[in-house]
């Protein structure tokens, strides 16, 4: 099988380099196919080394979410190898996209990582081993069917022969892979469903280079870059003299949106960026704020005819026969993803007219067509090596503007490998945000305290009009903007749900589980309506979930292992919120106390999860931990403020994540029911929020229907 | 020209004394293990040990360091694996991690004067920020380190 072009040829530069330099520089170089000539690729997702070393080849991206290691096992599990001697690696995209797109998606998002790429990923494992028992039958020149593969063996059951996969790997290659393979049973899993290592974890804790801010290449510059404050607006002027006369500044580049300085170390490329003097062209964009952006949501709500996301019944009639109607309205700020690791983008534009790009990035491909039409370049002549991603949280997969604005100044230093790199500021402020938004919602009881009716109005912008204009329906529905009300679970039998659409200019983008604030709406008013019913919280939604409804199987694990209705401790009260989405259903307890200053403690969170299939215990226990410092942030401190046009917040100091002291003890409980693959990544933030405002009203009796809590005060009165 | 002692190498390097030490570190001596998160010594990812204590090497002058004894995750342990690091692997510590240098440094630090310490000194003095949560399981590496009893990680079928 043909290995890459770009693979070969970065194989031959480092080489080239091999005194001294190599050594920051070999990371994509340590892919191990690359290393050995006389590895073969049996498939495209498996290269099987003389040794038996097996690589991987992974095409979704990891963020810490696990999924590299996860993949690997699913493959290794039908390959039926030694996981010892199991690596990964990314797919090359170039190759992806010259092999006619043979690792399926490599978009990273939505929790699709596992779920959408498991089916595919084990056959090709599977097809793999089929073929090296072939191979070892035909060797033999015995059937097949006397013939099997465990452990990376293929033995030959009547006389006892064996022979390892990497014996078997060159002549299995050359064989046609089957037509159809059967997969395993979960319940026969070896590899695949156990709390293996994380694969990517050894060179994490060692520090090796292995993030987009780390490479280095010879001769590399550093680029750090300013964009206009107000979105939207462009470069009107650049006074760069002063910059310039700075000691080790090469060049400064000027774009429409941005002007970058060039230097050779990246603090001086920073420094020297303080010292440019630009005007800029806000673009009409400089008056809007906070206030302005209320007012357009407002509007929104207010407007007669909406279109609707969802109809059931008559929701009017429902309501005036309703013997008591309960009203809320929730809202919450615009936020950002802030990964610890900046927007990050080196590229280097050779004089063959090839153009390198590394970069973190949630979706290789996205990355690889944005790097070719930045540069004007087919994408045969461009190659994106995928680093680690330090945080992805969904800002680095639809926009792919890190990516462009790299290959920009690489063209504007042709033959010269440049790193730009985001300062913290600049990544505090031109952000893809989760959506501001405001919603109403209505509902009708009748006399037994059952929910009659439920209208909601949703005024939030849309993320499918910024990143994918194509997905949003025809009637003006995004449905990452409605979900949780668009498929309510509860029964209720009259719905209906209208959507506004108000985008403004502030950019938005998929933000950890996009739509994840209504969940929040959702199930805080819930308890607002079971409380209006003076039922329990848990009872009142059990009622009006249907018997077989996973919502409810979840909702009763998590009661259950939280002890729901047993004593707590003086002052701990509990909240509980219910949510699918992103493949799983997920339910949670929280145990909160709030002090006589009003402070927010979150003691205890405890989360129940089905997820259809686990193919990593211990990496989806991690994903709800981080899941739940991930939403506590949102709950308690964040918000992105619009002023002038421009965002307020900066950095840390102003957008503040919870430290170790304000982490709650997590207990996930998964209860995995077969027949169906959910997500992780996401599903978990759902219910939390909620749940921790649920608990809130609990121990105060207050209602919180906005966030962040810094604003609330929740003093005792 | 300043003279550094770094991961007990004498290194020169030929920068503005008022550089921070962390791009001293990543862009001129090839140590990119310590990580730029903030900028303003809030997050902790850039942390370093200088003199045995923990800093936020990105606001920290290199002229400052001058003179003292200059640790990074690249020196921690002498050869292989610092016990630190091995304890992040079994109780698979980091997500994404990019703070995690600047975390297992902090924690190196602690233990080195606190062996034994209470969730209330870990909370006290690891400040570090982690954007995916592993708060956590820091805690649990920190006193499977000190050797108090902590419940041992799941099921491992294999070591790192």
């Amino acid at each position: 099988m043909t290995i890459a072009l770009s693979r070969r040829e970065f194989l031959k530069v480092s080489t080239a380099l091999s005194g001294g330099l190599a050594l920051e520089f070999s990371f994509p170089v340590a892919s191990a196919a690359a290393a050995g000539a006389a590895a073969t690729e049996v498939n495209a997702w498996i290269v099987i080394h003389p040794d038996d070393r097996v690589v991987i080849r992974i095409a979704r991206s990891e963020m810490g979410q696990g999924t590299y290691t996860a993949l690997a096992q699913l493959v290794a599990e039908e390959l039926d190898c030694d996981w010892a001697k199991v690596s990964a690696e990314f797919a090359s995209p170039n190759e992806h996209v010259r092999r006619n797109r043979i690792w399926g998606s490599m978009s990273t998002g939505g929790s699709q990582g596992v779920r959408s790429s498991q089916d595919y990923v084990r056959k090709a494992g599977a097809s793999a081993r089929e073929m090296l028992v072939a191979a070892a039958a035909e060797k033999w020149k015995v059937p097949a069917a006397e013939c099997t593969a465990a452990s990376g063996i293929v033995t030959h059951r009547p006389t006892g022969r064996r022979l390892r996969y990497g014996e078997l790997a060159a002549a299995a290659a050359k064989l046609a892979p089957p037509q159809d393979v059967r997969l395993r049973d979960p319940a026969d899993w070896k590899i695949a469903g156990k709390p293996l290592h994380r694969l990517d974890i050894p060179d994490k804790v060692r520090g090796k280079p292995v993030f987009a801010v780390d490479v280095t290449l010879p001769g590399m510059l550093h680029a750090s870059i300013a964009q206009c404050p107000v979105f939207g607006g462009k470069v009107a002027s650049v006074d760069a003299r002063a910059a310039l006369a700075l000691r080790g500044v090469k060049k400064v580049v000027r774009e429409e949106g941005f002007v970058a300085v060039v230097a050779d170390s990246w603090w001086r490329a920073n420094e020297a960026l303080k010292k440019l003097k630009i005007e800029w062209d806000t673009a009409g964009n400089g008056q809007a704020d906070n206030r302005s952006i209320a007012a357009m949501l407002r509007a929104g709500l207010a407007e007669a005819k909406l279109p609707q996301a969802r109809k059931l019944g008559d929701v009017q009639a429902g309501l005036a026969a309703a013997a008591k109607v309960v009203e809320a309205e929730y809202q919450s700020p615009y936020l950002n993803h802030a990964t610890m690791e900046p927007q990050t983008c080196t590229a280097w534009l050779k004089p063959e007219g090839f153009l390198e790009v590394w970069t973190s990035t949630q979706n290789g491909e996205a990355s690889l067509a944005a790097a070719a039409e930045a540069a004007g370049l087919p994408l045969e002549k461009v190659e994106v090596h995928k680093m680690m991603l330090g945080g992805g949280f969904g800002r680095r997969g639809g926009p792919q503007d890190f990516v462009r604005q790299g290959v920009a100044i690489a063209k504007a230093m042709p033959g010269v490998p440049v790193k730009m790199m985001w300062s913290r500021e600049e990544d505090m402020q031109h952000g893809f945000y989760r959506p501001a938004s405001i919603v109403r919602m209505k509902a009708g009881l009748d006399n037994e305290g059952r929910v009659t009716a439920l209208h909601t109005t949703i005024a939030c912008p849309s993320i499918l009009a910024v990143l994918m204009p194509n997905s949003v329906q025809r009637d003006g529905i995004d449905f990452s903007a409605v979900r949780t009300f668009s498929d309510l679970p509860y029964t209720v039998p009259n719905q209906q749900v209208d959507y506004a659409m108000r985008n403004g200019h502030v950019p938005v983008g998929f933000w950890r589980a996009p739509g994840q604030q209504n969940a929040y709406y959702r199930e805080c008013f819930v308890d607002e309506l079971a409380a209006a019913a003076g039922k329990d919280p848990v009872e009142f939604r059990l009622a009006i979930l249907n018997a077989g409804d996973k919502n409810r199987l979840v909702l009763e694990a998590a009661a259950k292992a939280a002890g729901w209705g047993t004593a707590l401790p003086a002052g701990v009260h509990r909240g509980v919120a219910v949510a699918d989405g992103f493949g799983s259903y997920a339910a949670m307890v929280a145990e909160v106390s709030v002090s006589a200053a009003g402070e927010v403690r979150v003691h205890r969170i405890v989360l129940a999860i089905d997820s259809g299939h686990v193919v990593n215990p211990d990496t989806c226990r991690a994903q709800a931990e981080s899941n739940v410092a991930f939403g506590l942030g949102s709950i308690l401190y964040q918000e992105i403020n619009v002023k002038d046009g421009r965002v307020v917040e900066s950095n840390f100091h102003d957008f503040r994540l919870p430290a170790m002291a304000e982490m709650p003890k997590v207990e996930t409980v998964l209860v995995p029911t077969g027949g169906f693959w959910g997500g992780h990544g996401e599903p978990a933030i759902l219910p939390l929020t909620p749940a921790v405002c649920n608990a809130i009203y609990a121990a105060t009796g207050k209602r919180v229907r906005s966030l962040p809590l810094k604003h609330h005060d929740l003093r005792r009165a | 020209m300043l003279k550094l002692n770094v991961n007990g190498r004498i290194r020169t390097v030929d920068v503005e004394p008022e550089m921070p030490l962390l791009w001293v570190l990543r862009d001129h001596l090839g140590l990119p293990g310590a990580k730029y998160g903030c900028g303003i010594a809030v997050c902790g990812a850039c942390t370093v040990h200088v003199d045995g204590e923990p800093v936020r090497s990105c606001a920290l002058p290199v002229s400052a360091a001058v003179g003292k004894k200059i640790v990074t995750i690249e020196g921690l342990a002498a050869t292989g694996l610092h016990r630190i690091q091995q304890a992040w692997i079994d109780h698979e510590v980091p997500q994404c991690g990019y703070c995690q240098t600047g975390m297992i440094m902090a924690a190196a630090a602690l233990l080195a004067k606190t062996p034994k310490p209470t969730d209330a000194d870990i909370d006290a003095t690891m400040t570090n920020l982690c954007r995916c949560g592993t708060y956590a399981r820091v805690k649990t590496a920190i006193h499977a380190l000190a050797g108090q009893s902590v419940a041992p990680p799941a099921n491992k079928a294999r070591g790192a």
